[in-house]
């Protein structure tokens, strides 16, 4: 059954429905609606919701909960999750399993509350210190978003990362049908063998991103990436709309990925062979698959509400076989179907 | 061959086989000790999940045989409340030093406090930053000389010492908040009483509790084991009295 649902709404409700019980939270717009709706919904299915004094806090109570081994989860807006990035830097050491919702506004600053696509490098090149890497995945519509809230949990626990659901405020305020996601049985979660949970009849365990001799940091250090490595072969995603024929191919992530979609098939009525390339995964993202599909197109056009950020992924896909192109407002602006057609055009003469 | 009739000391079970890594003269080792003997004696470390800091105790998760884990700078009692969340029937503690938690971490300990999370938190206040090397805390006692206040703590520019014992216990959510020292044996058999008392407070779900042990770190202040501690109890002791600043166990434990 189908329900109109907010994007904040539906996002929080598959993200109960995938198995989470504890969600820490401070409000933020374009996202407060993803906390409200967990203070009133965690309490009827006997969750746990906590509104902390700061997205520092929040991030540090998502490292405890994290640490017991169960689903935490948290969502925030672009200044909160710049608040975070020291806790985010201290779980990816520490190995722990969580996930962050960045409703992403205009920036930088305080900038605004309107949709943008500026955390790019921050969610997908560490904001944090140190060599970290999350998984980043970008839903485009409500029902992908709501889909893929079970995916972001089993990948967390599959690899002991964190992943981030970067959407923006467009996606957040948004409504539209949704046919929720089926509930996941918590019961049938184990309780993985590093949780901590007291040393009952078993060895203390410890969880850290801490060692102070180099040699065995270095350790800890290539294991990360050995798991990283794993995750970039196995777990790309993405989505190719209409680009057998193409002569130009759009490379677009979120919301605009989704405005790109209207562009291609008024480009077509035109008489311009217009296809889409859509990353799901920012990271791991499929440099791959793009590297293969650029051979045949004449242009390459990256758009994104940001001045180009994703930009520099695409040129390393695309490894000077053809030429980027970029379009893209930011500041919350959001550029609409006919500035994207006129970009277009402009290639194409 | 000796036998054995009664073991009158012995090293806590929840004590790990690992050396201290503290200075000699300092006071770390003595409060680990009386946490550990407190943890045996209530029967709780097979329920017992620490929560380390950053400084000289940032390695305090290896030197319990507990579960644990290391937080960053200031941020332990938010990490304990989301263990504590996640696990209620746990016993959850930090054990902070007074640059974690009167400095960098005072909004994380303030809001720990007044949500009345059911942590305990143990706080070594020895008036200065002991790993960097002895710099200047919020604790620093005015005219106080460190690394960062070398001409003395002056409080026009540094400020005054904080009182984060006195502070807490004015919040609704603090159910057992004492200040102690371990200079004497009696003063370690009192910081004991006062560790337990803490813990059965959180056992009973009362509430936030406190232990703030006034400490020394010879090393950093550039004396000997013997006039450290004379210094503290000269000193320290007269801008961060010794007592029971919040006591809302009195029936319930």
């Amino acid at each position: 059954m189908k329900m109109l649902m907010k994007g904040t709404e539906a996002i929080a409700e598959a993200a109960i429905r995938a198995g989470c019980r504890l969600y820490f939270g401070y409000p933020i717009t374009p996202q407060s609606e993803l906390t409200e709706y967990m203070a009133k919904r965690m309490p009827e299915v006997n969750g746990v919701f906590l509104q902390s004094e700061s997205e520092v806090a929040t991030v540090n109570m998502l490292y405890g909960a994290a640490c017991t081994g169960k689903r935490v989860m948290t969502s925030t807006s672009s200044p909160g999750f710049s608040l975070m990035q020291e806790g985010i830097s201290y779980m990816a050491g520490a190995e722990l399993p969580a996930v962050f919702i960045n409703v992403m506004r205009g920036g930088p600053g305080l900038g605004d509350i309107q949709p943008s696509q500026s955390d790019y490098f921050q969610a997908t090149k560490g904001g944090g210190h140190g060599d970290y890497r999350m998984i980043v995945l970008a839903p485009h519509t409500l029902q992908e978003a709501a889909n893929i809230m079970g995916e972001a949990f089993d990948l967390a626990f599959k690899y002991r990362m964190l992943v981030t659901i970067l959407v923006d405020g467009m996606i957040g305020q948004m409504m539209e049908p949704v046919e929720l996601p089926e509930w996941k049985n918590i019961e049938e979660f184990k309780e993985p063998d590093w949780a901590l949970t007291g040393a009952k009849d078993r060895k203390p365990r410890k969880v850290t991103s801490f060692d102070l001799d180099p040699y065995e940091l270095e350790k800890m250090n290539l294991r990360y990436q050995a798991t990283y490595k794993k995750v970039a072969e196995n777990e790309v995603r993405y989505e190719e709309f209409k680009i057998a024929d193409a002569d130009i191919i759009v490379v677009a992530y979120g919301t605009m990925a989704r405005i790109v979609k209207t562009v291609v098939d008024s480009a077509r009525k035109e008489g311009i062979k217009v296809g889409l390339f859509r990353p799901i995964t920012l990271w791991p993202f499929p440099y791959e698959r793009l590297s293969e599909i650029v051979g045949n197109v004449k242009h390459i056009l990256t758009v994104e509400m940001s001045y180009g950020q994703m930009l520099e992924d695409v040129k390393l896909g695309v490894n000077g076989k053809t030429d980027v192109e970029f379009y893209g407002r930011s500041a919350g602006v959001v550029p609409t179907p006919m500035e994207v057609l006129e970009a277009i055009k402009k290639i194409a003469r | 061959m000796a036998t054995v009739d009664k073991i009158v000391a012995q090293m806590p079970k929840s004590l790990s086989k690992i050396e201290f890594s503290y200075c000699p003269g300092c006071h770390h080792g003595i409060v680990h000790r009386l946490i550990a003997e407190v943890i045996d004696e209530l029967g709780i470390a097979g329920r017992t999940l620490m929560v380390a800091p950053v400084g000289c105790s940032v390695f305090a998760y290896n030197f319990f045989d507990l579960d644990g884990t290391v937080a960053a700078h200031g941020r332990a009692p938010a990490v304990a409340t989301g263990m504590k969340r996640a696990l209620p029937d746990r016993i959850v503690f930090t054990y902070q030093g007074d640059g974690d938690l009167a400095s960098i971490g005072t909004a994380e300990i303030v809001h720990a406090a007044n949500r009345g999370e059911n942590i305990t938190t143990i706080f070594i206040n020895n008036a200065v930053y002991g790993m960097t090397g002895g710099q200047m805390a919020p604790t620093t006692l005015l005219g106080q000389k460190t690394t960062t206040s070398p001409y003395g703590r002056e409080p026009k520019a540094n400020g005054y010492p904080i009182r984060m014992s006195e502070m807490l216990s004015t919040l609704d959510g603090a159910a057992y908040i004492e200040r102690t020292m371990v200079t004497t044996p009696q003063n370690v058999i009192k910081t004991k009483a006062a560790i337990k008392k803490a813990f059965q407070a959180q056992i009973k779900g009362l509430g936030f509790s406190m232990i703030e042990v006034l400490s020394t770190c010879p090393t950093n202040w550039g004396m000997t084991p013997i006039e450290a501690m004379k210094w503290l109890e000269e000193n320290m002791t007269k801008t961060f009295p010794l007592g029971v600043f919040v006591d809302r166990t009195k029936g319930m434990i």
